[in-house]
């Protein structure tokens, strides 16, 4: 069905520590592993699945190490993916960073966890909430305390434990919302999502019942009522705890909440996103001399939002030298080992408009390199809004013990890491002969 | 030793307090102080002891040596300590079966201690210790954790029996477990009943022939319940083993549905896709008309586009199952262009498969934006994204017509940046563009001609070298360009010469005069001077062609070629079928069958959709498969399309643009090909291959003998394909009359007759067996040949009762279309064996084609206009209905009971043109057009498909249905 053993490598393929689930591959098959990753890096053609023989390899790569499962059976492999990242995600929150060295200081809960998250190919427990409560990384003492299984293992409620305790009720909500684009050189729109999250901090005592209230236009339209400024949820994706059919029939999210923090759901928004910062550029390349690149940023938000820590990369020839900047705000800086002219603002007002200028040499024998044309990126935040105009309307809180709970709720927006504002923009190539314009 | 290889000694790690503290070095004598450590009283001592074991075992020590002194440390009540005995045991076990046995009394006792978790880990374990003497001890302590009253225990023991049955499948049979594992079916809690359907599943999967997932309304119901309440993962084994199911009919069909649709919302990628899985196949049993249809084709695409912000390898492996889901059901995602643009920053692998469904998707509407994305990846660094780039716009030229000029301008400026492998890579494009659209584009060819020399790729080569063949006429220099290639024939790959060589036969034909010099140099080189035997076999035909009759060489060589279409990549209809039931997968990813890959999977039978039944009606599964021992051998291959066969003489070799694997198999085909080379060659080289031609001789010089053994072959292998139909064939919804295809004088007594019939969607042989010898026949058992639709029995031949003399018996056998497949000749052949207690006999029959019309061949409107626009003209054939009094109306209805469907109507002139689609079992479509005209009896049908060698079948099913 899905993995018939896990291994973990490091980056020369060495096994650091493995899992032979179901014994139907040999283990020395794993030497092969590198060896076609070898081959296929140096071919520029990576593919996550590979093969030799009838074994098959599907591999993840983190920090320092290679997860690889193997099978020779038609397994489903969207699910060992997801396994191995769930594998990261545990060990990542057993030993704060997962990396080479946090394996060899562990092994022990390695393989325990190991024996827990898998049993012959079949992923199982795999919250590591829960598995803390009985794989401890002191080590378990047989007290008579630990003698049960936690009940959440096997609860229909796997990933939250009974008995939580806190003085004071609390839950903190961030609605936090990430902008894909992609501007053409000519300036048009090609492609925009917004991608939010709403992640939850959760201190409530017991097993609440929480209820999220959205203004999510199919909400409203289902229920007719509540005429204010609603938004159209193109797909939702859900946390485990949250009752899907429930939200199929009646479009109500309600759902006993993970403790602690946790990501509640994810949505796509597929309305046209204005950029929220517009970048104009001109970039012009003369061959055996000097590129000149100049840079106009604009706010399109409101007056009253402040975007902060705004980055804008341009990338630069990777044979540039002796940059020079000149800016009308914040700071610019050339970063040679990414070919990128980094720009940054602190703090960027809605509405403005700022100029970076620079300027690099070019040597006199150039590199034939073909050399891409990334597009320039800009990641920035914009605390206290939502580019989507969603709202939190409300957020039950429903115990038996009937406490009073607080939600608080933070919103932002930004764009950055996974999600990202693309702009292509022309090169302006000058020979001694004639331009030529590429777009 | 699994452990050994990978594994180097002597670290040395940092000096923090942590478990790498047991990687430090070994000196002699460790496994004795080992020994020392492991037997010592102190309990802390003993752990650590076991500790500095595990951490040699895990750098790849071996440490076997020390099995009695760990084992024995088994009996403690420190959880941590017994986990890693246990560890220890797992790795060595096997290896030291004799001393393994030591350890089963612990593992029997820890079976049931008070911990569940002590009870569990002991199960669990001892299902991975692979020794037979300890599975017999194992059966005990497994009856009694089934039965836990502990769920953690219950949920690991059903899994345990999974291993088990892996070790030793008669011990789990004979023991009962499987009962009991089907009961945890209705386990109370969900993780048991995910992990007892994961087992089962995996069970059944290797034993294919077990019929343990008996799947039934009501175990689907409680699947369903449980789908609701367990975890991500159990969610996805309730899933995929839902997804083996099939309805009973369209009701329950869409009750599952309205249930799994949910899990769409699910974060996990897999269940996401799990979820898809069960839904594409369900909605295949589903009425097109039906609004819940729609409602579901909807709901599909968000969270399908949503797989693409996942992890990039998840991505990937959704991209390739959208690959799928955009050929089986364009309509999902025919708006979603934008999320298939490729990111700047995807992995290579995300590109490509990006850049793959961008071509599925590009329609007239969403041109204008797909080139523009095209042309910017075209200047990007990476080759291979690049080249596919540039390919991609070819692709878009010959699948959106109105775009084409567009696309060829694009190419222009793209070979302008005179980029090595650009210009390459657009040049074989053009190619193919100039076969799509011929007679078009030609001014571009000055363009192509100044890049002549920096050409060194084979495959641009020969395009290149095709393009002023086919264009020599218009083309000044044609002689000097070709030439030029001559000069280094013998360094040139097979695919250049051969190209090379029909170019030059080709400028020939068309400039006799200036060119027969070089067309004799070309000969003599393929011929004389060259070890390949298909360019010297090329060069020989050529020669005797031109030698014989010049003016068929000029047919041949410069016949018309059929058009190539953009459908060359799909993937064969019934693959995809297959393939979409393995959604999510290792074989989804591929594009292959699991048989392809998997071993020992060869007997397994392939996985198909449902075919669409209404509710009441009810249907036999159509994984019932066929019966017979022949298992298939390959994926059944489509009939092949008539450019192929013909593609060796007509220098069609070049292989059209594809992109995802190799083409599909056509076993049919090559035979064919081999035929109509084979023949005429043998008898028309005969000596003359060892002896060199003279050249002088010229080329009037032919035996008589020649034109005719030359023509036989060609000829006759053209007749096989385009005169397909059979004489006298039995036709039309209404059952054909009952032939005797088998005459007692032939089978020693034995007569029989019959007929075919197709009966609420499935086809049945109806057989008439007579007994007109003396003796008492039994033992009847049938069997089909390889044929044209896969037919094979679904079932045993129902002959229960001896065949007395003199007696008569009817029986009905169901048949499927999921056996091997042969092209026939006629198309609707059969060959049938009947086996009795007397002897085998052989008889061969025909059947009509519209048996193989299925239920669900209503095309959409929009995709029927779209269809009959695509399919070539050459493919459409015309055909004359004589004396047929109907009116429009009676007609259609008519053979609408023979899923003859109607998709419009349009009168104009007094005409009624009726438009129809039909759809064959194995997924081919025929599309027509009936034109009625009032007081006229009779009536025009054009017939438009793919698969052309079908029309004059469908034509004769046509005449039957409407003259009963």
């Amino acid at each position: 069905m899905s993995a018939s053993a896990v291994f973990v490598l490091d980056l020369k393929g060495k096994v650091l520590i493995c899992r032979n689930y179901k014994g139907d591959v040999d283990m020395a098959e794993i030497d092969h592993f590198l060896p076609l990753l070898m081959t296929q890096e140096e071919e520029g053609l990576t593919c996550p699945i590979m093969s030799h023989g009838n074994v098959h390899f599907l591999w993840i790569k983190h920090t320092n190490l290679y997860l690889v499962a193997t099978t020779n059976k038609n397994s489903n492999a969207s699910l060992v993916y997801a396994f191995l990242y769930k594998v990261v995600e545990v060990f990542t929150e057993y030993f704060t960073e997962l990396e080479e060295e946090s394996i060899q200081d562990n092994f022990v809960v390695v393989y325990e966890l190991l024996d827990e998250l898998m049993d012959f190919g079949f992923p199982q427990t795999t919250d590591s909430k829960i598995l803390q409560e009985y794989i401890t990384q002191e080590g378990t003492k047989l007290e008579v305390a630990k003698t049960k299984v936690p009940t959440t293992v096997t609860n229909a409620v796997s990933w939250r434990s009974e008995g939580i305790k806190y003085k004071k009720n609390e839950v903190f909500i961030d609605v936090i919302e990430s902008i894909n684009l992609l501007v053409n050189a000519n300036g048009s729109v090609m492609s925009s999502d917004i991608v939010g999250t709403v992640k939850l901090k959760t201190m409530l005592s017991g097993m609440p019942e929480l209820r999220l209230g959205l203004n999510d236009r199919a909400l409203f339209a289902l229920t007719g009522r509540d005429k204010g400024k609603t938004v159209t949820m193109e797909d939702v994706k859900f946390h485990q705890c949250v009752r899907l059919s429930r939200f199929e029939s009646d479009r109500t999210i309600s759902f006993i909440p993970p403790d602690g923090e946790s990501e509640l759901m994810s949505y796509r928004i597929n309305t046209h996103v204005k950029p929220l910062i517009w970048i104009e550029s001109v970039i012009e390349k003369f061959s055996h001399s000097r590129v000149e690149i100049m840079v106009k940023a604009k706010g399109q938000f409101k007056k009253q939002s402040v975007a902060n820590n705004v980055e804008v990369r341009v990338p630069v020839p990777s044979d540039a030298d002796s940059p020079k900047f000149k800016t009308s705000t914040g700071h610019a800086k050339y970063v040679p080992e990414k070919n990128l002219a980094v720009w940054t603002i602190k703090s960027f007002p809605g509405g403005k408009e700022f100029l970076m200028r620079a300027s690099f040499g070019l040597p006199s024998v150039e590199n034939d390199e073909m050399e891409g044309k990334p597009p320039i990126t800009v990641n920035f935040e914009i605390p206290y809004f939502t580019v989507s105009g969603i709202q939190v309307r409300y957020m039950k809180i429903i115990e038996k013990s009937g406490y009073q709970a607080l939600p608080w709720v933070r919103y932002i927006t930004q764009s950055g890491g996974r999600t990202a504002m693309l702009f292509r923009y022309s090169l302006l190539m000058y020979s001694k002969k004639r331009p030529i314009i590429y777009s | 030793m699994e452990w050994a290889n990978q594994l180097c000694e002597n670290r040395q790690f940092g000096s923090k307090m942590t478990d790498s503290k047991y990687f430090t070095t070994t000196k002699k004598g460790e496994i004795f102080e080992l020994k020392a450590e492991l037997n010592s009283d102190k309990k802390e001592k003993k752990k650590e002891a076991v500790k500095k074991v595990i951490a040699s075992m895990t750098v790849g020590k071996d440490v076997s040596a020390l099995f009695p002194d760990v084992v024995n440390c088994m009996q403690t009540d420190n959880l941590e300590l017994k986990k890693l005995v246990y560890l220890y045991l797992m790795n060595y076990a096997k290896s030291q079966p004799d001393m393994a046995i030591m350890a089963v009394n612990t593992f029997v006792k820890d079976c049931e201690d008070a911990n569940p978790l002590i009870r569990a880990l002991a199960v669990r374990t001892m299902g991975c210790i692979r020794v037979d003497k300890i599975t017999e001890y194992l059966c005990e302590p497994l009856r009694k954790c089934l039965k836990d009253e502990d769920p953690y225990v219950r949920k690991t023991a059903a899994v345990c029996v999974a291993k088990l049955h892996d070790i030793n499948a008669q011990l789990v049979e004979d023991q009962g477990f499987l009962d009991t594992l089907k009961d945890l079916i209705s386990d109370s809690n969900p993780m048991v009943v995910a992990n007892a359907v994961a087992a089962l599943s995996e069970i059944a999967e290797s034993h294919p022939n077990s019929n343990l997932l008996d799947l039934n309304p009501q175990s689907i119901n409680k699947l369903l319940t449980a789908l609701n309440e367990c975890t991500e993962w159990g969610q996805i084994f309730i899933l995929d083993c839902l997804a083996n199911y099939t309805p009973r009919d369209d009701r329950e069909s869409q009750s599952i549905c309205e249930r799994v649709t949910p899990r769409l919302s699910h974060a996990n990628s897999a269940v996401v896709l799990s979820a898809v899985k069960v839904l594409m196949k369900f909605m295949e049993m589903l009425p097109k008309d039906l609004d819940y249809y729609s409602t579901l084709l909807k709901k599909l695409a968000p969270p399908l586009v949503t797989l693409l912000s996942a992890e990039p390898e998840l991505q990937y492996v959704a991209l390739r199952n959208i690959n799928l889901i955009v050929q089986k059901r364009p309509e999902i995602l025919k708006h979603e262009m934008k999320v298939f643009f490729v990111k700047y920053n995807d992995p290579i692998y995300v590109k490509l498969e990006k850049l793959d469904i961008m071509i599925r998707l590009a329609s007239q509407a969403n041109i204008a934006q797909v080139l523009a994305e095209l042309k910017e990846y075209a200047t990007e660094v990476d080759v291979d994204f690049v080249r596919k780039a540039v390919r991609a716009i070819g692709r878009c030229a010959i699948k959106v017509e109105q775009s084409a000029e567009r696309c060829v301008s694009t190419l222009l400026d793209l070979i302008q940046t005179k980029v090595n492998y650009v210009v390459q890579e657009a040049i074989v494009v053009i190619k193919d563009i100039f076969r799509k659209y011929p007679n078009k584009y030609e001014s571009v060819i000055a363009t192509l001609c100044e890049n002549l020399d920096s050409l060194d790729e084979p495959e641009a080569r020969a395009a290149m070298i095709w393009i002023v063949g086919e264009y020599a006429e218009r083309i000044d220099n044609a002689d000097e360009l070709l030439e030029s290639f001559l000069e280094g024939f013998h360094d040139e790959s097979t695919q250049v010469q051969l190209q090379l060589l029909t170019a030059i036969v080709k400028l020939f034909l068309k400039k006799p005069t200036e060119t027969q010099e070089l067309v004799q140099q070309v000969l003599s080189l393929a011929t004389q001077d060259s070890d390949n035997p298909d360019l010297r076999d090329r060069g020989y035909i050529y020669w005797r062609l031109l030698s014989t009759d010049p003016v068929a060489a000029k047919e041949v060589v410069l016949a018309e070629k059929p058009l190539i279409s953009e459908e060359t990549d799909l993937i064969e209809p019934t693959l995809l079928e297959e393939l979409i039931c393995h959604i999510g997968t290792l074989a989804s990813v591929y594009h292959k069958p699991p048989s392809a890959f998997v071993e020992g999977s060869r007997g397994v039978m392939h996985k198909r959709l449902p075919a669409r039944t209404g509710s009441g009606e009810s249907t036999e599964s159509p994984d019932v498969g066929a019966a017979g021992g022949s298992a298939p051998e390959a994926a059944p291959s489509i009939i092949p399309s008539q450019g192929d066969l013909l593609g060796d003489l007509l220098n069609l070799d070049m292989a059209p643009p594809t992109t995802s694997g190799p083409p599909p198999p056509s076993t049919g085909m090559q035979m064919g090909g081999m035929d109509l080379l084979g023949g005429g060659l043998d008898s028309l080289l005969g000596g003359d291959i060892g002896g060199s031609p003279a050249m002088g001789a010229g080329f009037g010089a032919a035996p008589a003998v020649m034109p005719a053994s030359l023509n036989a072959p060609v000829g006759g292998g053209l007749g096989d394909l385009f005169d397909l139909g059979g004489v006298g064939m039995p036709m039309g919804a209404y059952i054909p009359p009952k032939i005797v295809w088998l005459p007692a004088m032939k089978a020693k007594g034995l007569e029989i007759s019959g007929t075919f019939a197709r009966r609420a969607g499935v086809i049945q042989m109806e057989l008439i067996l007579t007994n007109k010898a003396m003796s008492v026949m039994t033992d009847f058992a049938i069997q089909f040949n390889r044929n044209s639709f896969g037919l094979a029995p679904a079932g045993p031949l129902q002959v229960l009762t001896p065949l007395g003399p003199n007696q008569t018996i009817e029986v009905s056998l169901p048949l499927s279309t999921v056996g091997p497949v042969m092209k026939m000749d006629p198309l609707n052949n059969l060959q049938v064996a009947v086996k009795n207690n007397i002897d085998v006999f052989y008889f061969s029959c025909q059947y009509p084609i519209s048996m193989l019309f299925v239920e669900d061949g209503k095309m959409e409107r929009q995709v029927f206009l779209a269809t009959w626009k695509d399919i070539p003209n050459d493919n459409e054939s015309q055909f004359q209905i004589k004396d047929c009094h109907l009116n429009s109306d009676a007609a259609s209805s008519k053979l609408q009971g023979s899923n003859i469907f109607t998709i419009a109507k349009r009168t104009v002139e007094g005409q009624d043109m009726l438009y129809m689609s039909i759809k064959l079992s194995n997924g081919i479509w025929v599309l027509a057009e009936l034109r009625v005209q009032a007081g006229n009896p009779n009536y025009t049908i054009s017939l438009k498909c793919r698969a052309p060698e079908v029309s004059q079948c469908v034509f004769q099913c046509y005449e039957a249905v409407l003259k009963n």
